[in-house]
């Protein structure tokens, strides 16, 4: 349908439903034998550079009940700052690592988890730069539409200090509700919670 | 692959897509943010995303009926084809999007350890397919028609035929997850899911409408779907140094 400006609207988002596993993580989903493995289970495809670490956590609702039903989306740098990704023009990344994970979380604890590497510096489109973070996307049954947000390093104070994005939220104490704290033997826990008192942060994109 | 333009993604209107509490969706009023979502000028973290090769593909991940199939069967349902074209919102083709769909099989029941519903479940449709666009933005691929079934919302809601696409663009900006529905299924318009969607109009951009021209006589019935993803701006004049 052509609007005033001749563009056409954005097919609209629908919840992805409590069977989103059957479609992006087969095998999870007890589907064997469709694709030989699911997609973004692996951000490592040989040795990689920079430090590798872990990411854990749960997606908890308003009542504090874990979501055993969601699929976690990362998306990333490499650790020279670099994305994996066709218009990326600034250089080449690593390419052993994909900078894309996907996690439906485990079924009994809906705990997710990434295999990853810290992300280097990324700038912003007037050359200041961004702390290391790593994009977020939530989906699952009762969330209508995807739920970006972005989780940085509390070990990266001074760069968290002067990151572009952290400096535009009015409501600093909600600042550490993107950060993800290290929990020692390179594992970083971070948790989302969607509704009430400790609600992370969530972007418009 | 066709080039991208340059510059920020279009903001979503998010006035068109369902809010995220719509309380007759009852799952939604526990697992909505209560905070406004917090705005910011696309940087390269959102204008970048993974984009697949045709390489992860199999030769059948596009064909539902045969896929799970044990040699020389097929799934049990009204067989199907469903295409269509990805494009941005300024009309510009997306090459290279992947498009994962998964579905209930002819009587309603999905494949997935979670789910108990009494129908039984087909030995030959696993419910999962995958294809990535051609230079043109096209896909196609074929299935057995999906059944309603019955869910616990209401004491007697059932969810119209539906299939459900997952949506790769090339940037992570364009993540999109939505519900393709079939032309004059009269549930559409009793279901709290597709209810949340606030107009009319966006609710019709998802039902596929019967494509008779692209049926195969004997064979398939053709429905077309067609998405819109987000688009960039251009940038002849943007002077972004001054902000973000």
């Amino acid at each position: 349908m052509a609007g005033p400006s001749d563009e056409t609207k954005e097919t609209p988002s629908q919840t992805a439903g409590p069977y989103v596993h059957i479609g992006c993580t087969p095998n999870f989903a007890g589907i064997e034998g469709v694709y030989p493995e699911d997609l973004g289970q692996r951000m490592k495809i040989g040795p990689v550079k920079g430090e590798e670490i872990t990411i854990r956590g749960a997606v908890h609702e308003g009542t504090g009940t874990v979501l055993r039903d969601a699929m976690v989306e990362i998306w990333q740098a490499d650790a020279g700052g670099l994305y994996n990704a066709p218009n990326e023009t600034r250089g080449t990344a690593d390419p052993n690592f994909t900078g894309w994970g996907r996690s439906a979380g485990d079924m009994e604890t809906g705990e997710f988890t990434f295999h990853t590497v810290k992300p280097g510096r990324v700038p912003c489109p007037d050359g200041r730069l961004q702390a290391p973070h790593v994009t977020v996307w939530i989906v699952a049954r009762g969330i209508n539409i995807g739920l970006h947000t972005r989780l940085y390093f509390a070990d990266e104070a001074a760069a968290n200090a002067e990151d572009p994005i952290l400096s535009r939220i009015e409501h600093r104490n909600r600042i550490p509700t993107l950060l993800a704290k290290p929990e020692g033997g390179g594992v970083y826990r971070f948790d989302i919670h969607l509704q009430g008192p400790s609600e992370t942060i969530f972007f418009d994109i | 692959m066709t080039s991208t333009p340059k510059g920020g993604y279009a903001a979503r209107d998010r006035g068109w897509h369902p809010p995220a509490l719509t309380p007759p969706y009852k799952t939604s009023v526990k697992r909505s943010p209560s905070a406004p979502l917090l705005s910011f000028p696309s940087t390269l973290s959102e204008e970048t995303g993974p984009v697949f090769g045709h390489h992860i593909l199999g030769p059948q991940d596009n064909d539902l009926l045969h896929n799970f199939a044990a040699e020389g069967q097929s799934a049990i349902g009204p067989r199907i084809v469903v295409h269509g074209r990805v494009t941005d919102q300024f009309g510009r083709p997306v090459a290279g999007a992947l498009l994962e769909v998964w579905q209930a099989n002819a009587g309603g029941r999905y494949r997935h350890r979670k789910e108990g519903y009494l129908a039984p479940l087909d030995p030959n449709f696993g419910g999962c397919g995958r294809v990535i666009t051609g230079e043109d933005g096209s896909y196609e691929f074929r299935t057995v028609q999906p059944g309603p079934y019955p869910w616990p919302n209401g004491a007697n809601d059932w969810r119209p035929a539906h299939i459900h696409f997952s949506i790769f663009g090339h940037g992570f900006a364009q993540r999109l997850v939505t519900q393709m529905y079939f032309e004059g299924d009269p549930l559409i318009w009793r279901c709290p899911i597709v209810g949340a969607i606030p107009s009319r109009e966006a609710i019709e951009s998802l039902i596929a409408p019967l494509d008779m021209a692209r049926t195969l006589p004997m064979d398939a019935r053709a429905y077309r779907f067609d998405i819109t993803l987000r688009g960039r701006r251009q940038t002849m004049f943007e002077n972004r140094r001054e902000g973000l």
